[in-house]
Order: structure tokens, then sequence, then C-alpha cells
């Protein structure tokens, strides 16, 4: 991608038609994985714009919950959201989000994965016990997913079916080498997510 | 006896407008008003201390409201502004919104560039929603031919 498009840029050309022209429809995917995984990454090597970062509030998802123990007072504040866009044509926008790397926050990633197309996990072999608590969130909610092994430089690569048996997925659930740098790599990953769906829902197996 | 020698007024001679510093120079021979005035001027600078930092609860520009008027908006539910609103007397946060959603923005970009929490952009976007000043796009189930198309638009990226 050449350069980041600029908000602003556009608003005066589409001023007098905000709702018109076929008015597009966002679609959401989800990246995931342990903290520090390359989640944020994986999302900048491919977004439009600079990924931006919003503040998820605790307040509006602790109203109406009893378990005092999301009340810890080390969380009380805000969890931050990275996310990323892409245009897939005037009618497709494609949004990437960023899980928060704790996991505790179950509730917000109920709001992010509620309508999600499906899941990328990124895995790395160093820490893979990492995602073991993604894996589980995911497969208890019948997210679509695959897992993208990130190749970090100097970490020991595996192979995939050594990795596919460490992290104990289904044989249907894709497991693929990633460099979460590079642009190419991320939209073959995102490709073979979205055919993961298709898949999916061809079979028959509930999304 | 002030160290120059000088001696100010007894205090309970000087009138209530007078200035606070004039007190600051008094010994210790004033005795009880002095711890008073201490606590008095620690006040102040906790204050100052609160100035600076300038925290603004986040809630403040919803007058305190943390539920949205309209329930089902999403993270990714596109939010696009009507013409009226171009014009309308608003606020000046939701004045941003209405502007920056001349294109469509999802809710976590209006709350990004924005520069409010999430929920706060929800609450805002909700009341806008409410008075007809935005559309909102929720996303709908995707069937299978226009998935078919986003692997190939991603394909060909």
């Amino acid at each position: 991608m050449s350069g980041h498009s600029d908000y602003d840029e556009h608003h005066d050309e589409d001023y007098d038609a905000p709702a018109g022209m076929g008015a597009p429809s966002a679609i959401k995917i989800v990246i995931s994985g342990g903290f520090g995984v390359g989640k944020t990454t994986f999302i900048g090597s491919i977004s439009e714009i600079e990924p931006l970062t919003t503040e998820a509030a605790m307040t509006e998802h602790s109203v109406g919950v009893d378990d005092a123990s999301l009340l810890d007072s080390k969380h009380t504040t805000t969890v931050a959201l990275d996310f990323g866009r892409i245009t897939l044509d005037p009618t497709l926008i494609l949004y990437l989000f960023g899980t928060p790397g704790q996991d505790r926050f179950d509730f917000l990633w109920d709001d992010l994965t509620d309508g999600a197309l499906g899941a990328v996990i990124i895995a790395d072999t160093r820490r893979i016990e990492d995602c073991y608590p993604v894996l589980e969130y995911f497969e208890s909610h019948g997210t679509p997913f695959l897992v993208a092994v990130n190749d970090f430089d100097g970490a020991d690569i595996f192979d995939l079916d050594e990795v596919r048996e460490a992290l104990g997925v289904r044989p249907s659930v894709p497991v693929l080498y990633c460099d979460a740098r590079r642009r190419d790599s991320v939209k073959e990953i995102l490709a073979a997510l979205i055919e993961q769906v298709l898949l999916q829902r061809q079979a028959g197996t509930p999304v | 006896m002030n160290d120059d020698g000088t001696r100010l007024p007894d205090p309970r001679m000087i009138p209530a407008a007078r200035p606070r510093s004039w007190f600051d120079t008094e010994t210790e021979e004033t005795g009880g008003g002095r711890h008073e005035l201490d606590e008095e001027i620690e006040i102040q600078d906790e204050e100052d201390a609160e100035d600076a930092e300038a925290f603004v609860r986040p809630f403040i520009v919803t007058g305190g409201r943390t539920r949205p008027l309209h329930d089902g908006l999403r993270i990714e539910t596109l939010v696009v502004s009507l013409p009226s609103a171009l014009t309308a007397p608003l606020h000046f946060e939701q004045r941003q919104i209405v502007h920056r959603c001349r294109t469509p923005l999802s809710l976590a970009e209006v709350a990004a560039l924005v520069g409010v929490p999430l929920g706060v952009a929800r609450v805002l976007v909700a009341d806008l929603y409410t008075d007809n000043f935005v559309q909102l796009r929720t996303p709908q189930a995707v069937p299978e031919h226009v998935l078919e198309r986003i692997r190939d638009l991603v394909r060909a990226l």
C-alpha cells in the first residue's frame, strides 16, 4: 500500500452525497493471540490507515456484571483496542480488530467477536501456551478461525504438524506460517481465513 | 519579630480582603492562627495540581450517561451523516462526528478520531441517530457469494 490515506482528504468531495452511492457494508475480522505476539504488526502490514487505537472503558461493560473479580483495582479503567481498515471496494470495508492482550476481558472480547467473519489466532512457537486461552475462547464461541504461526527472527522453526499437535486443534483448523511484517503473507492468511469460513458454511458446520 | 527586624500588624487587625501572602511572613509568635493558614495553602496547592493534569472524566460529554439511547451499535457499525446534520447546532464532539462521518466511518473510527472512549462514542452516536442526524449501517450476515467476492478482493489487494 502506498502511503496512508488521510480521512480529511476525502471529505470535501463527498460533501453532497453522504449516504449515496451504494452505501458500504462493514465486515470484521478479529486478530488474536497472546500478548506481544504481533497482532498490531499484522494489522499494520495491510491496513490502509495507520492502525488506530481507541479506549474501551470498563464501566460500559461492568454494569450488570455481578462478578466482583472484574472490578480488580488494577484494571478498572480502560483497555486499548487497535484496529485497521481495508476498503475492498466502494461497497465493502474490512476492519481488522486486535483483541486486547489481557485474556481476562472476556466481555470486551464478546463485543469484538460478535458478528465477526472469523478470527486469525497468531501463535509464537516460543510461547505456544499463550494462545491456549484464546483457542478455547474461539472454539467455545463457534467462530471460524485459523492459526497463523508468526515467524519471528531467531525463533526455532517447528514443523507445522508439531505445532498443530502442541495446540491440540481439530484437523479441520488450518495452521499456517505467517510473517506479520509482510503484507503478502498477511494477505494470504486473510484469504485463507475467508476460504475456511466458506468451507465451514458449505460443510454445514455451525458458524 | 521577623528576621529583618520589621514587624507586621497583628493578624486580627488585617481586614479580610487583604492578601493571604501577608501572613506567610509571620513568625511563630502569632501561634494558633498559623496552623490554620498552612492548611489553606495546602488545599490551594492541591487544586493547582488538579488543574495541571487537566483530567476530564470521559462521560462528561454525555452528561454522565453511559447507556446509549439506541441499542445494537456494534464496534464496526458504519455511521454516515445526513445532510441536515452539517448545519445543525450541535455540541463540539457531535459536530466533529457529523463532519467526520460525511464518508462512512465505523464506530471504532469515530471514537479514535474524535478522541473519546468507545463507550462515549456509542452514546454520542446513538443520540445523533435518535435525532435523525446520522444513518447507521449495522452489518448483516454475509451471504456465500459475498464471501467469495471478499476472498477474491483480499487476494487481489
